[in-house]
Order: C-alpha cells, then structure tokens, then sequence
C-alpha cells in the first residue's frame, strides 16, 4: 500500500512539475499582440506579418497570441482588470467603448504616424473615437451585401442592381415579392443580432434613431427614416410572405443551405460570407453579390470595424504603434484584408487592383467603401443595455408581426430613453 | 386464463422497457453521433440543404486541417496534464477531510458542510477578478500549476460533499472490529476504510478530471501563453465574428476532445460498480 501511495505522490510531482512556466522571452522590448483572426488564410497572412517584423526588428519582438471573437470582450476585461492586457488587441469598435471610456486603453491620438492617420478616411477614425481621444486603429471591414442566387434572378427577368443603380427599398420589396413561389421564399432575413442590422442599414434610408442634443445627452426618436428597413422586413415576412419568419432568429451561416437549395433567392449577410459561399457552395451553384438596397441617404450603411489598439498599462506605447503602423502600410492592409475577405479602411489600400476584380464580387463591395458610416449606436453609452433588454425583443416582436409598428416606436422610444437616461445622469 | 396472459404481458412489458431504454441512448448518444457525422463531411455536404445522418463522401480533411491549423495535440496534453493534476489533489485533500466531517459531527464540522454547500452558491464571474488578483500576487497567472489549483478549489466543495456522502456509509462498526483486532488509526483508514470508499473516490476523481478538462472561462483568462492554453479554449479559435464557426474541424477538434474524458470513465467506472457491490451479498 505504501509503495503505491508512493507512487501516486510521485506520479503527481511529476504533473505539476510538467505544469510549471517555461523560460521568459528574450529581447529588450516583448510586444504581446492578441489577435482575433480565425479564418485560415488570415490567421496566416497575420503570422506571416509577424514574422516580417520580428526579423527586420530585432530590438521588439512581437510574440502572437491567439484571441476568439467568441469571448474576447469577458477575457480583456478580466486582463485589464488583473493588469495583464496584452500590448496590442484586436477588437472592434463597437466593443471599445466600456473599455475606452474605463481608461484601459491607451489614446494614440499624439502617437500615430502622420501617414497612417491621412490614410484613414475620417469616418473611419469616428469609430474609434471615443470623447477627445482615439482608443483604436480602424483597419478591416463590411458592408452588409445581398448574396443572391444569380440563375433566379435571371430567370425571373428582374434588373440587377449595382452600386452606381442599386434597387429603392421598394423595388426590393418587389423583387422579392416575384421571386417568391410554392416553397421559395424572395429573400431569407437571418436576424439574430436584429437591432445591430436594422440599425446599419436604416442609414440608407436616412435613419438616424440616436439624436444629441446640445448638452451632449443621446434621446431615441424612431422617426420616418428609422421606419423604412424596419417596416420593409416586417410586410415581406408579415405581408407578402416573401421572407420566411423561421430564419428571423438564424445566424447567416444557417440560412447558406437554403440559398444552395434554391428556398431562398438572396440573403442579406456580411461581406465576409463569401469565404464560406465559396467553400460550401455546390458546384453548378450560380452566385453573385448585390448591393443593399438604397433610400434617401443612398447607399450609405453603418460599420463597426475591426481594430488595433494599444493597452493603457503597455510599457511601450512608441513600439506597439509603430508596430500597428507596420502592420497596416497599405501592401499588409491589403493582405490582411483578402485573408478576412474583407475591405480595408485605408484608401491606399483600396486601390489595390486585389480588391477591384468581379470574381466574388469583390468590386461590388470595394464599391460601397465609400458609402461605410460609423454605425450609429457604438458612441452611445448604455447602448448594450438597450439593446438587449429593450431593442432586440421590440424589434424580434414587431418582425414576426407579433406587434405593430406604433407599439415598436412606444418600446424603443419610452422604455429605452429610460434606460440611456440612466447613463447620462 | 390470468396465468396464461401473464408472461405475454410480461413479455410485452419488457419489450417496452428495452424500446424506452434504447430511445433514451440515442437521445444521449445523439449529440456525440451528429458531431461524429459532421466531422466526417466535407464544407459542401455541410452546406447542402438536405443533410444526411450518414455522410455521403466521408472524409478525414476536417480532422487534418483541425490538427494543422491549430496546436490541438499540445493543447490536449495541456488539458490531460491539468486535468489529471486537478484529479489527483482532489482526491488526496478531500479524501481525508471527507472523512472528518463524515465521523466527527462536531458544531464546526457542520459549520464546515454548511460553509461548503454556501460557497457552490457563488458565481464564478463573482470570483474571477479577485481570484485573478490573488494569482498574479502568487505569480501563478499565465502557469498550469495556477490553473491547478483554481480547478482544485472550484472541485473540492462538490467533491467533499460527494465523499462524505460515501464515508457516512460506511459502517463504524467495521472501523471498531479494526482497532479491536490491534490497528492503528492510519492502518484501519488505509486497510479498511479507503477500499471501502474505493467507488466515492474513483467517482470524486472522475468528476474532478470532468470539471478541469471541460472547463473554458478559468483557462482563457488565466493563460497567456499560446503554448499553455488548454483544449476548450484552442477550440473556440474555430469560432469567428457573429458566431460563425469553421464547422467542420470545429466538429472534429470537439469530438476528439470528448475521447479522454469517454477513456477516463470507462477505466473508472469498473471501479465504481465494483465497489458499489462490494459487501453487498453475504457469501
């Protein structure tokens, strides 16, 4: 028996010893970048940026951690909170306003190079913006596109849009209406994150939904320009039955079978759908990608970008920019750009000839650059809030044509006003 | 005439039995075998409209690209090395302790079960900052051994509560026939009580080896190092924006995780039935 124990003991000191941290780094300057690229080809093309800078800089070693989209805000909080951020962080905007505002992210309003700040259209740069200071480098991101089945729509003889021609959100209305049949649905709505969508898109329409007023508070007016995408996805999943109200709670990924299956003729969705269109797509399946469709302000959307920022406890904030500065010269915003199949927000970048080729609609999208807005609730302190407790029911009601659109301006307006009030105190 | 319907009644009894037990382990079985299918099927299967139990065109490209894309076999000797760590303090701190509040029913032994049973009442997002805090003062941030010991501390209460279950049921009497017969303390827990509690224990190391090597939150925040992360959270690299996962290898990376925990189980659980018979029948 003893001999056993002995050996367990033993068996036990030899895990734990296993356990034990290795070496430290060498170097006089460690730089940790977390990243939150996942897709193959980005995650190589950014480990490959890595490794070009870690051996033209010896003197700051950049060491790659791996993030996840999936739980990066709870884990960045915890680090901040234990002061062991990493240096540089890859986020999006939408995501930086708690951290910005919390003081745990470093403005680089005084540190980013003259080149990199005239690269990025302003807009962009409002993103990350956040009261006087800037918490981020706005580097990827998405217009949400129609993907549509091209031989239906050929077939039905509908015109095709483009960005200098898109369709009126009524003439989409329409559209969908004729390529709806027995079993097949115009358009299929995937609305998990209802509010975020309805939300981008209503800036075509001229939506604005969050108003400051001259004190600086935000008030929630639901107003005629707020009502067009709202209402257009409500009377094609509640009038016309061109939608079909059982992808209102899917992901987009969920609603790709349907679009190979022929159930669905178009599928609002990111940009960045395309990698998987073109991985799981059967072969004779015919796509192509369309502009949302326009209203009063055109074609402009809202986005949150993706972004690099710089932890406040980061001991060298001088190197982690310059690093983010190298990351992002226009050549490496271009690489890191096609591996996410996304746009880059720098407009040297943009002219890259990658980026202006029909194959998978990639001029189409480069197209509406232009037109990308910040999107209009993330400067909004209390924003998660209301969109969680008081926005994504109202909104996931009103779609399913479980409530009407008066009782929808009522929720948003009173029951959210009374939340961001609560903030602005 | 009753006696003759009786054993087809029987008969068509036990056939419902089998029916309703053999439904139950599919519905248990279905998660792991719709994983199984998916892991097997290529991106364009995944993406066909009209899925199949059984994949059309197998294939092990999933798997492969799993293991290329990402340090799945590191990260799962990360996960075997902490999960067995975490095991086997468990059982060698709660075994003894469990034992204590389980003979001796003192005021402060109860205020110990009670104590324990509040503490599985707290959140785990209550603790994370403080108990991050008290690693980083330890130095035990970005290290498994750190990892250990949380997992350790978040096991013990459920682990304790489970064993002292198990020593209570174990006769005194059996302990008095000992120290008649000439043995010592230690000899009588070692020789006749610790075989007897043999089932709680390999039940107390199966949950504790479950709990450390499933857990995710604990593991993303406390491990820095790429090389130091565990199998959860590698996993979650196949996750991207808005929830969009890499299916497939996603599919094959999980269910190759779930296979140690299926392996531990199968080598402890003979030692729990046995045990759970043990003195059963009088031979």
């Amino acid at each position: 028996m003893r001999t056993r124990i002995t050996l367990a003991l033993a068996v036990l000191l030899l895990l734990l010893a296993g356990c034990s941290p290795g070496g430290s780094a060498d170097g006089p300057v460690t730089l940790r970048f977390q990243s939150l690229a996942w897709q193959p080809d980005s995650v190589a093309a950014t480990k490959e940026l890595v490794r070009e800078w870690n051996a033209t800089h010896p003197d700051v070693k950049v060491e790659y951690v791996q993030g996840s989209w999936d739980s990066v805000h709870d884990q960045l909080l915890t680090s901040f909170e234990g002061g062991e951020a990493p240096d540089v962080i890859h986020d999006a905007s939408d995501d930086l306003a708690d951290f910005a505002y919390g003081g745990y992210l470093a403005d680089l309003s005084g540190l980013l190079p003259a080149r990199l700040a005239s690269d990025i259209p302003r807009g962009s740069w409002e993103t990350a913006t956040f009261g006087r200071g800037v918490y981020g480098v706005p580097f990827l991101q998405e217009p949400r596109v129609l993907i549509a089945d091209a031989d239906r729509l050929r077939a039905a003889k509908v015109r095709i849009p483009t960005p200098g021609h898109p369709w009126s959100w009524a003439e989409f209305r329409q559209v969908a209406k004729k390529l709806t049949g027995p079993g097949r649905y115009g358009v299929a709505w995937p609305l998990r994150e209802p509010v975020s969508a309805t939300l981008n898109l209503s800036l075509s329409a001229g939506g604005r939904l969050f108003h400051r007023g001259a004190d600086g508070k935000v008030t929630v007016r639901f107003e005629a320009g707020d009502e067009v995408v709202a209402r257009t996805i409500h009377d094609q999943v509640a009038v016309d039955r061109s939608a079909p109200a059982s992808t209102l709670g899917s992901g987009g990924a969920d609603t790709l079978p349907g679009l190979f299956g022929g159930r669905y003729a178009m599928v609002p969705l990111g940009f960045s759908y395309r990698q998987q269109i073109v991985r799981q797509a059967p072969e004779g399946f015919h796509w192509q990608v369309l502009p949302a469709p326009a209203g009063a302000g055109g074609l402009t959307q809202g986005v949150s970008p993706q972004t690099l920022s710089v932890s406040a406890d980061c001991p060298h904030k001088k190197e982690a920019v310059a690093f983010i500065d190298f990351l992002l010269r226009p050549r490496n915003m271009v690489r890191l750009a096609l591996g996410d199949w996304m746009l880059p927000t720098g407009t040297q970048a943009l002219k890259d000839p990658a980026l202006h080729t029909e194959r998978h609609g990639w001029a189409t999208g480069t197209a509406l650059a232009a037109r990308l807005r910040p999107a209009p609730a993330q400067s909004v302190r209390g924003y998660p809030e209301w969109k969680d407790k008081v926005a994504t029911p109202a909104y996931q009601r009103y779609y399913s044509g479980a409530s009407t659109l008066a009782e929808l301006r009522h929720r948003l307006e009173r029951d959210g006003n009374l939340v961001l009030a609560r903030y602005q105190r | 005439m009753s006696t003759a319907r009786a054993p087809r009644t029987r008969r068509v009894a036990r056939a419902g039995q089998y029916t309703a037990l053999l439904g139950y382990l599919l519905f248990l079985a279905f998660p792991l075998l719709w994983l199984l299918s998916t892991a097997l099927k290529s991106p364009r299967e995944l993406g066909s409209p009209h899925p199949a139990w059984i994949p059309r065109h197998p294939t092990l490209a999933n798997v492969r690209q799993a293991f290329t894309e990402q340090p799945l076999a590191h990260a799962a000797l990360n996960s075997l090395s902490v999960a067995l760590a975490t095991a086997a303090v468990t059982v060698l701190i709660a075994t003894p302790m469990a034992y204590v509040m389980a003979r001796h029913r003192t005021r402060a032994a109860r205020a110990a079960t009670g104590w324990v049973v509040v503490s599985q009442a707290f959140p785990f997002v209550l603790l994370i900052i403080p108990l991050f805090l008290v690693l980083k003062r330890l130095r035990l941030i970005d290290s498994l051994t750190g990892l250990v010991l949380v997992y350790v501390v978040w096991s013990l209460p459920f682990a304790l509560w489970m064993l002292a279950g198990h020593a209570r049921a174990v006769p005194a009497e059996l302990e008095e026939a000992a120290a008649v017969d000439g043995a010592g303390r230690l000899r009588t827990l070692t020789s006749v009580t610790v075989p007897l509690l043999a089932p709680g224990i390999a039940a107390t190391a199966l949950f504790a080896f479950v709990t450390a090597w499933n857990e995710f939150f604990f593991a993303l925040v406390l491990l820095k190092s790429p090389h130091r992360q565990t199998l959860p959270v590698v996993l979650t690299h196949f996750i991207g924006a808005e929830g969009v996962a890499d299916l497939g290898p996603l599919a094959a990376a999980a269910f190759l995780a779930t296979l140690p925990s299926l392996a531990f189980f199968a080598l402890v659980q003979r030692r729990i039935t046995s045990g759970l018979l043990t003195g059963a029948v009088k031979n």
